[in-house]
């Protein structure tokens, strides 16, 4: 089921959570809301359910307008952030819930229901705890039955409101992977919020970055990590080091630091933003960029080593970080307090009389 | 899931069994007890042992004698009719009072408390003045034939309306606790509101309500300032426990007085402690326990 947003705007008393949203969510596919706390994600969510009345706007499911339409007529199942199960009853009285409250008619018979459930239960592999409590269930395991619960009524689409977000890491990570799989066998169109960007990026095939109730990109994962197209997006997608400066010339300039742009550029306050793995560490400066640094800390847990490096006889906002292999780490072996030049392959750059941002690339220069 | 069996080590010999990690339990429990001797236990057992020196067959004839159990009656009735429109009513001015905002809520959330508050002979003497035939409701109801002043319907109004904050302020806070998410998720589950209060709500607020409505119920069968003004007073017809032990206490036969009223005190606390443990049993279940 395709859901399209048109023109939402939902405010509450003088805070405007929701500004002129459009947006469409392709079917059968996983669709991130990614943003800070405050941008709005969990208002379009709950708005999409019927859980909230937007103030403007329409909502479609499938081409049919559902604005009007209560919650109970939506068919949508929701996962609540705190799982929201029923404490008075057991796992399978949770899950069987949607199913026991249809009309008369529409009811399936008392052991079609049981079927249902134990099919439901597992499905998330929780048969065996069909009669515990929700009180004497782990988080994970309350979060999988928030969702067989969802399920009950094989709804064509399926919201999720920070689902992993009260879970330890490790559990979220193994959930993340087995929504993923659920997903892609069941097919059902889901959307779920999070302000967690790593799992946006690795869970989703599409993914809304939201800020202070617009929506400010929509792209798949590479596409927004490898072109974002605001340099909000860009900081809140991973780390990001950034030269600012004043560009004169074909070279943008800050202290001691310069960079030769490979592209013209008409002369104007700009920024550059590079990813940690669109720079390499060198001895020495290149032919096209002066960025000196002295390391301030080396950390090497991980597939990387990842260097923390300040900069020196110029300033940026924050520390730099770049990623260098274990075998080049060991070859050369750095220490804290050397100094060293950063040479960009790739960057972005944001001038401030261009709203998007122009991504460069030193290759072809160097070659 | 769990594996408890890993959290429980050997106990080391000399080592005290329980060590608390807050201070002062043998002195709190200390004053606690004392206070309840002082104040509950001593003049409970003054009551027992006085009614214990008028032998078995004298205290049977007291509490037999027909015009006391005439008194039982009503009041026992008049209090489960009472307790009951508490439950309901109680219930509404709860939900009220957490569900909505208006102006005036604050005022309202402090007036519920006035019946505990006003001297229980005020309220009885405005009541009955109210629901006299003269009375501003009195005059009204009289016009549908109903008769409330002297009545023992006049004995359920008193007694619901000294014991209703009892419903209020044991349902208020548990329905303020319940996250409204619960009731999301019924709804998107496709419950109707009818269903959402039947099947999530009820029993949430359930024991907090059978609590509430036992309180009002304890109270309403000692209730007398409020009652006996209300009341009539007309033997076998409107009399109440309470009025019957002032009765005998009137006649200075204290050791019937303490008779009838060890049998109401043994009523009252067998209703709450029934309550207690069965109230025990249902939240266990609702917080983990396997009930």
């Amino acid at each position: 089921m395709t859901i399209e947003i048109d023109g939402i705007n939902k405010s509450f008393g003088q805070f405007q959570a929701l500004r002129d949203i459009d947006l469409t969510i392709p079917d059968g596919q996983l669709t991130a809301l990614l943003g800070p706390s405050g941008s709005g994600k969990t208002t379009l969510l709950r708005s999409i359910a019927g859980l909230e009345n937007p103030d403007r706007g329409r909502i479609l499911f499938s081409g049919e307008d559902v604005t009007g339409l209560h919650v109970r007529e939506r068919r949508v199942g929701f996962v609540f952030q705190h799982y929201a199960l029923f404490r008075h009853m057991t796992v399978s009285e949770n899950v069987a819930f949607g199913l026991k409250v249809l009309p008369r008619r529409e009811r399936p018979s008392k052991r079609e229901i049981r079927r249902r459930v134990h099919e439901l239960l597992e499905m998330v592999q929780l048969d065996h705890l069909a009669g515990r409590y929700p009180a004497q269930l782990s988080g994970g395991q309350k979060q999988r039955i928030a969702l067989a619960r969802a399920m009950a009524r094989r709804p064509e689409i399926l919201l999720l409101d920070e689902p992993f977000g009260a879970l330890d890491a490790k559990v979220r990570k193994e959930l993340r992977r087995w929504l993923r799989s659920l997903h892609d066998e069941l097919h059902f169109t889901s959307v779920f919020v999070t302000h967690d960007q790593e799992e946006a990026l690795e869970l989703s095939d599409q993914v809304v970055v939201m800020r202070q109730g617009g929506v400010e990109q929509v792209d798949s994962p590479l596409a927004l990590y490898s072109q974002p197209e605001s340099r909000f997006v860009f900081n809140f997608l991973g780390q990001v080091n950034a030269l600012p400066g004043a560009i004169s010339g074909g070279v943008l300039r800050q202290g001691d630091a310069w960079v030769r742009l490979p592209e013209s550029c008409d002369d104007d306050d700009a920024e550059l933003y590079l990813r940690p793995h669109e720079v390499r560490l060198t001895q020495e400066p290149s032919r096209d960029a002066h960025l000196p640094f002295r390391i301030e800390a080396i950390n090497v847990i991980g597939a990387e080593v990842r260097v923390e490096l300040r900069p020196d006889g110029w300033e940026s906002q924050e520390l730099w970080e770049v990623g260098i292999t274990h075998s080049a780490f060991n070859a050369r072996q750095p220490k804290r307090g050397d100094r060293c030049y950063a040479v960009p392959d790739v960057g972005h750059l944001f001038c401030d009389h261009l709203s998007e941002p122009k991504t460069l690339s030193w290759y072809e220069a160097a070659g | 899931m769990a594996d408890t069996d890993q959290s429980v080590r050997p106990r080391r010999a000399g080592v005290p069994v329980s060590r608390r990690v807050l201070p002062g339990f043998g002195l709190s429990l200390g004053v606690t007890l004392f206070f309840i001797s002082l104040v509950l236990l001593l003049p409970i057992s003054g009551l027992v042992i006085h009614t214990a020196g008028m032998g078995w067959e004298k205290f049977w004839f007291v509490v037999t004698d027909p015009r006391v159990v005439a008194s039982y009656k009503v009041t026992v009735l008049a209090a489960l009719a009472a307790s009951l429109f508490n439950c309901v009513f109680g219930l509404l001015m709860a939900w009220v009072l957490v569900r909505y905002e208006f102006p005036g809520k604050r005022l309202l959330d402090a007036i519920m408390d006035l019946p505990f508050a006003l001297p229980t002979a005020v309220a009885g003497i405005t009541l009955a003045t109210l629901f006299s035939e003269n009375g501003w409701y009195g005059r009204f109801l009289a016009e549908f034939g109903i008769e409330v002043a002297y009545t023992p319907l006049g004995i359920v109004v008193a007694m619901a309306f000294t014991s209703v904050p009892f419903v209020v302020r044991t349902v208020q806070p548990v329905l303020e606790e319940l996250p409204p998410e619960d009731e999301e998720a019924a709804v998107s589950l496709g419950a109707s509101d009818w269903t959402v209060f039947r099947r999530i709500l009820f029993p949430v607020l359930w024991p907090a309500l059978v609590t509430g409505g036992g309180l009002s119920f304890a109270r309403s069968l000692g209730e007398y300032g409020a009652v006996v003004f209300i009341a009539g007073n007309s033997p076998y017809v409107s009399e109440v426990i309470s009025l019957m032990i002032f009765v005998r206490l009137e006649e200075y036969d204290f050791a019937a007085a303490s008779a009838i009223a060890s049998v109401v005190m043994g009523a009252s606390l067998l209703l709450l402690l029934a309550i207690n443990v069965w109230q025990g049993r249902y939240l266990k279940r609702l917080h983990g326990g396997r009930g």
